[in-house]
């Protein structure tokens, strides 16, 4: 997995500048969604399923502009697909670095 | 005096549960609706539209689904953490629980209602426990048989005979484990599944399994009719040349939908349902949609089908005409209208609205709405009347 995060970096990465400050309602929607439409597959307490755990334990070694990287552009092959879409660089970024530090729950 | 008849009364008036369970009643037309976020369920009765009793305690209920007993009188819920509890819908109690893995995603009963199988993500594999006890009766780790490690299991159903089927999500097999005799399963491995089966039905005759691909186009079926079951890709073609969209979620086959000679299946990354003959395994049509399906679950006499949506057109269903393959009608419930169940003979659906915090009741052929409950952050919804049909 963490060859996968280094592949996925050198291909195009270029790291995300620090995020810019979300509204109070945009990061409830945010954790929601981490909750429960990414807790379909990882979890509602991140501890895995389909997809990885997530919990700051599984998760040590992998900082966060990796993890918002995968969020991002998800996993070619597997289940996990781009939020692009769906979320914004600085989006990603909030949740990345609120799951390795434990935050949503 | 008068004061004290009136506060008797008000508060029999305000202990619903408490009439219910001194009351004599029958199981078949109660269910059960999964209140993912608090570890609860709520028990329902379907003819008055109440809910009857709140049981708590079951853990985490994210992707949690239920089977019942043959008396329809247990639930027996899997939830994600490994927990499979089984609920007294009478009582409204708990009266077993066991956490049996470290998480899991469903189970099967089995047809004689004596074995209860449940699919586990890790340790990967599959379990199966005494349904009265809970007692463990087998434990079969779901090893392939080309190496590596213990496969994720999905789609795993009863089938007749004592027996269940399931798939396994890395290495791409299927497994039939047969307990019709006494003593450890038969295993019967299938080794050329697919890539990435994800999910899985069978129809309810208990003649077709057919798996969902996740790694690649089409679905794997067997015929378990055949003299010699084997594994056959059907489908193989319906992605072709159109770019696959993102899945926010994964499709769920357990709905499948069969009207006559065909039936219909969710597309994995497109906005259609897909049609297939029943003899050939042909596709024979495609239904485009409002967004990718998630389920496309057949009201009970298979003439329509109601289908809901991934991310982000989590708000709508629409109802397709099988025969036709036409869209008949459409509606936005709510926010994430995630589960449907149908009552058993079809003039109902309830439909759960999570982030609405409701659960919405329909007449299912004038599409109008009949009631609502109020439940908190609901998922599943499960009819006892499930106990009586083969694969749900």
């Amino acid at each position: 997995m963490r060859r996968l995060f280094s592949v996925a970096l050198l291909a195009v990465w270029a790291p995300i500048a620090v995020a810019s400050e979300l509204s109070d309602t945009r990061k409830a929607e945010l954790r929601h969604m981490v909750l429960h439409d990414c807790g379909s597959c990882h979890g509602m307490t991140m501890k895995g399923g389909l997809g990885s755990a997530l919990r700051p334990v599984d998760l040590e070694g992998t900082d966060a502009d990796s993890l918002a990287y995968i969020i991002l552009n998800g996993v070619p092959g597997k289940p996990m697909p781009a939020w692009r879409a769906l979320i914004n660089e600085d989006e990603a970024k909030w949740i990345a670095e609120a799951l390795t530090k434990g935050l949503i729950k | 005096m008068r004061a004290i008849g009136l506060i008797a009364l008000l508060f029999s008036c305000l202990w619903p549960a408490a009439a219910y369970t001194a009351e004599l009643r029958g199981t078949g037309d109660l269910g059960i609706i999964v209140e993912r976020a608090s570890g609860s369920v709520v028990v329902i009765d379907t003819s008055r539209h109440s809910i009857i009793h709140r049981v708590k305690g079951l853990g985490d209920l994210s992707h949690a689904s239920a089977v019942f007993s043959r008396d329809q009188r247990y639930a027996f819920v899997f939830g994600r953490d490994g927990g499979l509890t089984k609920v007294d819908l009478l009582k409204g109690e708990i009266s077993g629980r066991t956490v049996q893995a470290g998480n899991s995603i469903g189970g099967a009963i089995s047809d004689d209602g004596k074995l209860v199988a449940v699919s586990n993500y890790k340790p990967g594999g599959v379990k199966v426990f005494d349904a009265k006890t809970l007692d463990l009766i087998a434990d079969i780790p779901a090893i392939s048989g080309k190496g590596g490690e213990r496969s994720k299991t999905v789609g795993l159903v009863d089938a007749p005979g004592r027996r269940f089927i399931f798939s396994l999500y890395d290495a791409g097999e299927i497994w039939i484990a047969d307990f019709s005799a006494p003593g450890a399963p038969k295993l019967t491995k299938f080794g050329d599944a697919g890539k990435l089966p994800y999910d899985a039905l069978i129809t309810g005759d208990g003649r077709h399994y057919i798996a969902g691909l996740f790694g690649e186009d089409g679905l794997t079926h067997i015929d378990l009719w055949a003299d010699k079951p084997e594994t056959q890709t059907i489908l193989k073609d319906y992605g072709r040349g159109d770019r696959k969209l993102p899945v926010y979620k994964m499709p769920h086959l357990e709905g499948w939908a069969k009207a006559g000679d065909r039936f219909i299946l969710p597309a994995v990354g497109h906005h259609q349902l897909l049609a297939v003959d029943t003899r050939t395994f042909e596709h024979v049509g495609t239904v485009k949609l409002h967004g990718q399906p998630i389920f496309a679950v057949a009201r009970p006499d298979g003439r329509h089908a109601w289908v809901n949506f991934a991310l982000p057109h989590n708000d709508t269903i629409q109802v397709v005409d099988i025969p036709t393959l036409k869209v008949i009608h459409e509606f936005k419930p709510g926010p994430a209208a995630l589960h449907m169940e149908f009552t058993p003979r079809g003039h109902e659906v309830w439909l759960s609205v999570r982030d609405a915090d409701k659960v919405h009741i329909y007449d299912a052929r004038t599409f109008a709405k009949k009631g609502e409950l109020g439940v908190t952050k609901p998922s599943g919804i499960f009819f006892t009347a499930r106990a009586t049909r083969t694969g749900l």
